[in-house]
């Protein structure tokens, strides 16, 4: 079946940093996960436990030292599928001033383009649509320093999708972003999810951007900490509040109602939360 | 407000003006044509000639004097100290005025005013090639004109990508200097006053960082354009293209107009 294709697969990954002194530290270690077509992932984590290593694996800008990544059938390893794999996995990372190359909007957009040798007219066709996508159509002629965090990132996306990638990874780009910015740019990667079927892998610190995602894999010290739906990986509260990362609001004080004797299913957000308080109070 | 707001010089003004609308390398070459003319000419009636060719040309831009003189300012200084220079150290000819060993002669008034004309023209005639082009325009004109040195092994793809992503990032920086400057100011930094040395020492509390950060930006950026498939010059298209119309033409009939007048009546 066509939509159970694996679109990435990381198959015992491990990397390292070379430093100049010939030293190397272990960034990941046996690394190992398959990513079907058309998924939402997210990848949650420690700073420093590898998230963003994994990110530039999938798009080839590293190559592990162990193992293997393979992108819509083609190795990583393999010089020659390069530039189809950078075609193929779209980035957008944290910082939305330093990834936008061009003096104007429409400039930043054609970049890739440009990049991959498609036709003007071509590209003109594409640098429409792709604004049009992300609603920036009315900036075409902007400079960047004049667009907000939120409008730069969609900016950026625009970039992407204009390439016609099939997977895009979000390497924390909402992290600068204001509540207002950051909510547009998770209304539109889910709308591109949902409608168009992107392949999306969220790298967040936002344990609320999550929950949305069909898959949640959790890193720590290089390695899967976890690995499943949302459900599964906030049930275990305890172990990741142990390994100091956050869990939705919703989940943390499920955890705590349920601590203090309230029996309650499995809930992850607010609503849910509500609702099952609510019946329980009908209950009693 | 900010100590860096009036920083216009080479500031793309955006209009649909003769000279707008003309092709970059039409404005490039016909400014180095000129500032060559100018650099050689030796008739004070010559620089009349120039001038109204100036004039001529602002009309053309539809900019405003104001705003391209306020463009200016660094120029001045620059300019009034070239002309005292000229007008004390210069001898020769009759004397104006003597104060002792310290003369105003003939020869000096002369080169005087020479040198200011001939930075004047130029520096206006340069501003408004910046005025009226947009950095894009520019640097593809750069491009496209440096091409031929590609063969010699000019890595012109590069300087051009290099001096556009230094345009786009000048205001980024800019911003992040004040930013600093300010967190700096807050910590009770004085750039205003107190002597040369603790001037200094406080300018090296902003540069320090902004290299810091730029050199932060340098690494994102080359690792957000390889993530978009950068490699270089290899079967690259382009988005903008630059296209000579009649305007151009009758630009360089003018300017060839010019050259064969100084030609002649230069000698
Ligand atoms: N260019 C590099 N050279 C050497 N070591 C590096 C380099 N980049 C990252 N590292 C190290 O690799 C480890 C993993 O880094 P990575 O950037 O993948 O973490 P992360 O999970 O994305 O963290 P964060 O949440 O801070 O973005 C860190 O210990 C980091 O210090
Ligand atoms: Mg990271």
């Amino acid at each position: 079946m066509k939509d159970q294709e694996q679109t990435i697969e990381a198959k015992q990954v491990a990397f390292q940093y070379e430093s100049e002194d010939g030293s190397s530290t272990p960034v990941l270690q046996n690394v190992s996960f398959s990513i079907k077509k058309g998924s939402f992932v997210s990848i949650i984590g420690h700073n420093g436990s590898g998230k963003s290593t994994i990110a530039k694996l999938i798009n080839a800008l590293l190559v592990p030292s162990e193992g293997a990544i393979i992108v819509s059938g083609f190795s990583t390893s393999e010089q020659e599928y390069l530039w189809e794999i950078r075609q193929q996995v779209g980035m957008v990372f944290q910082n939305p001033d330093n990834q936008i190359v061009g003096t104007i909007v429409e400039d930043d957009v054609a970049f890739g383009l440009e990049n991959l040798g498609i036709e003007r007219e071509e590209m003109r066709k594409r640098i429409d649509e792709s604004l049009a996508a992300v609603k920036m159509s009315a900036y075409l002629k902007s400079q960047p320093q004049r667009l907000s965090g939120g409008q730069k990132q969609r900016v950026a996306i625009a970039g992407i999708l204009a390439m016609r990638p099939s997977i895009i990874i979000l390497d924390e780009a909402t992290a600068m972003l204001d509540p207002q910015g950051r909510k547009e740019v998770m209304q539109l990667v889910h709308q591109l999810h949902l409608e168009e079927g992107f392949t999306i892998v969220n790298i967040t610190h936002f344990p609320e951007e999550t929950l949305g995602s069909d898959r949640i894999i959790v890193m720590e010290q290089g390695k899967i900490y976890a690995d499943g739906t949302p459900s599964e990986v906030y049930a275990d509260v305890e172990g990741l509040l142990a390994i100091g990362l956050d869990v939705p609001f919703a989940v943390r004080l499920h955890h705590f109602l349920q601590q203090h004797g309230f029996s309650l299913s499995t809930v992850l957000d607010q609503e849910e939360l509500v609702d099952e308080l609510c019946k329980s109070l009908l209950k009693t | 407000m900010s100590i860096l707001q009036n920083f216009t010089l080479g500031q793309f003004v955006p209009s649909d003006s003769f000279v707008h609308r003309l092709d970059p390398r039409s404005k490039f070459l016909f400014l180095l044509v000129y500032a060559v003319v100018v650099f050689l000419s030796n008739q004070i009636w010559l620089y009349a000639v120039f001038t109204a060719i100036l004039i001529f040309s602002l009309r053309l831009s539809k900019l405003s004097l104001a705003y391209i003189f306020r463009g200016l300012k660094p120029v001045w200084f620059l300019l009034v100290f070239t002309i005292i220079l000229q007008l004390f150290l210069t001898k020769g000819g009759e004397v104006y005025v003597q104060w002792g060993w310290f003369s105003i002669e003939e020869d000096g008034v002369r080169q005087a005013f020479f040198i200011a004309m001939r930075l004047g023209l130029i520096v206006v005639m340069s501003s408004l090639l910046t005025l009226t082009t947009s950095p894009m325009d520019l640097t593809d004109g750069i491009e496209k004109m440096l091409g031929p040195f590609k063969k010699i092994g000019l890595p012109v793809h590069e300087l051009a990508l290099m001096l556009s992503i230094a345009i786009r990032f000048i205001p980024t920086l800019l911003e992040e200097t004040d930013k600093i400057m300010k967190a700096q100011m807050s910590r009770g930094a004085n750039f205003e006053s107190g002597g040369m040395i603790s001037r200094a020492k406080a300018m090296i509390a902003i540069v320090i960082p902004l290299f810091v950060s730029a050199f932060r930006r340098a690494e994102d950026l080359a690792l957000a354009m390889e993530a978009r498939g950068y490699r270089g010059d290899v079967g690259r298209t382009k988005l903008r293209q630059l296209a000579f119309s009649y305007r151009d033409g009758l630009v360089i009939v003018f300017m060839i107009l010019m050259v064969v007048a100084v030609g002649v009546w230069r000698v």
